[in-house]
């Protein structure tokens, strides 16, 4: 009889966490992911509006102008967020490795230096830290891919976070009640979000799960589509509908309000028909590190 | 449309000759302000050592570094990223900046409301628009980081700036009423019922 070993596992320890969520922070700070430099041409090449395509030369020149002097995008640090997606055959001290993730953020924000943009809420003391309670936002998730750990940076900036919006609809609002919304709080969230923004849509689930799916979209990568086929449709709907209001980059006029909007749904209960909106803005900064047993790879 | 080159402080004859639409460039001095800067200023009623009158103030909070006072930076700080934020959750400091401050012009993103147009015309002052979220250019204006007052609210300190060409930033709201903010609103709202109806949610 024949015993079959079972897989090795991929073991990651916690000052590798910390080492890799000190440097994805400062680098999402510093570095566009490709996806939104493309979408940025995209726009510029179909841009009509004259005061629109010189802010739009702005924006391009001063992601030039971070990478040429290393510095920031933009000033806000944001709020940060880690996404950690667990593998199968990972082993790994899931409590360590929230203490790890902090540790990086503090390490980054002190050792930079980076501004804290991080208070506790009722005090309005800043520790400096880029820390505090449940902050850095950390998300955990468990998928497929075996021995591999990825995590995910997303310093998330205030002025687009400012524009969230949530509404439990009934069912009887049906779908045009859920488009409406969007248009509107488009409308709202105006030049305060930094257009050229990605709209996140997330539609269904319960309320907190709902604004969790505006989130997951307006931060995934442009170019990709919403898993759900009726959720892919409402995206092309409604970037096409947001890019016809004419707000505009920083809300000054203009064609292009949006890369995109990017939709995620869930499903909900018969008598819910939640809708929320989460609005990245055109600094959408992101930063990834994948651990595999072959080492770690630095991307986007 | 002009291109005007206001050094700072600057009269309120000069801010009256700028048109919403026109294109600015400061220079020599600048101040940052935050939220919290003016919630204690105004709400709380702590006064600034600085002289703001005639000047020209930034939504801001910058990131900084820790140094040795140096001539040009005495105040013990270097800049590591000057950006600036969304004003409009700073609206109903317009006016007391202007009234009891003497402060001209206010730079910002995303545009102020009725109100500060209202102070603006009144008093003469004026919103200049800088590009939210192109910070490291931003960065490149700003010569050095002077004096610093109200640091315990660090970030959102009263900084001084020395600028170098800051700019161009766009006049966004002027003092004779017109704002290009309130024109894009507008226009946004004439084109929101063709929008949904396209969608089938009207």
């Amino acid at each position: 009889m024949s015993v079959i070993p079972p897989p090795e596992k991929l073991r990651v320890t916690p000052d590798a966490i910390e080492e890799a969520a000190k440097l994805l922070y400062i680098r999402a700070l510093k570095i566009l992911p490709d996806d939104i430099k493309q979408g940025f041409f995209r726009l510029d090449a179909s841009e009509t509006d004259g005061l629109a395509k010189s802010v739009l030369a702005t924006m391009i020149e001063n992601i030039a102008v971070a990478e040429r002097t290393e510095n920031l995008l933009c000033q806000d640090t944001g709020i940060p967020i880690f996404n950690v997606q667990i593998g199968r055959d990972v082993e790994l001290d899931g409590w360590a490795l929230k203490q790890a993730i902090a540790r990086g953020t503090e390490r980054a924000t002190r050792e930079h230096p980076l501004r804290s943009s991080v208070v506790h809420p009722i005090t309005r003391v800043n520790a400096h830290t880029s820390c505090g309670a449940h902050v850095p936002v950390i998300n955990i998730d468990f998928v497929e891919a075996p021995r591999t750990l990825r995590l995910e940076m997303i310093p998330k900036g205030s002025g687009s976070e400012n524009g969230s919006f949530l509404q439990m609809l009934i069912p009887a609002d049906g779908l045009s009640g859920v488009k409406r919304f969007v248009v509107d709080a488009a409308i709202k969230a105006g030049g305060k979000v930094c257009p050229p923004t990605i709209l996140g849509v997330g539609v269904g689930g319960t309320s907190d799960l709902c604004m969790h799916l505006a989130k997951v979209a307006a931060t995934r990568p442009l170019g990709s589509v919403c898993a759900d086929a009726e959720g892919a449709k409402l995206e092309v709907e409604l970037s096409e509908a947001v890019n016809s209001l004419g707000i505009g980059p920083q809300g000054l006029g203009g064609d292009s309000t949006a890369f995109a909007v990017h939709v995620e749904v869930a499903a909900t209960h018969i008598t819910m028909n939640p809708v929320a909106v989460n609005v990245q803005c055109h600094s959408a900064r992101r930063a990834s590190a994948t651990f595999t047993p072959e080492g770690l790879v630095i991307g986007f | 449309m002009t291109h005007h080159v206001l050094h700072m402080p600057c009269t309120e004859a000069e801010i009256r000759k700028l048109r919403a639409g026109d294109t600015v460039t400061l220079q020599d001095t600048l101040f940052g302000i935050r939220d919290a800067t003016q919630i204690h200023m105004f709400d709380r009623g702590r006064r600034t050592r600085f002289d703001l009158n005639g000047h020209a103030v930034i939504h801001t909070a910058p990131n900084v570094r820790k140094i040795e006072p140096t001539g040009t930076n005495q105040a013990g700080y270097e800049a590591v990223c000057i950006g600036t934020t969304t004003s409009d959750r700073m609206e109903r400091f317009t006016r007391p900046l202007m009234e009891r401050e003497g402060v001209r012009i206010i730079i910002g993103k995303g545009g102020l409301r009725e109100e500060s147009a209202r102070a603006f015309q009144e008093l003469g002052g004026c919103y200049l628009a800088v590009i939210g979220g192109a910070a490291a250019l931003e960065t490149t204006w700003i010569a050095a980081i002077e004096d610093v007052d109200m640091d315990d609210l660090n970030p959102e300190s009263l900084w001084r700036f020395a600028i170098k060409d800051f700019g161009p930033l766009i006049v966004g709201m002027d003092s004779h009423g017109g704002s290009l903010h309130r024109d894009v609103q507008a226009s946004v709202e004439t084109r929101r019922a063709a929008v949904l109806a396209k969608l089938g949610a009207a």
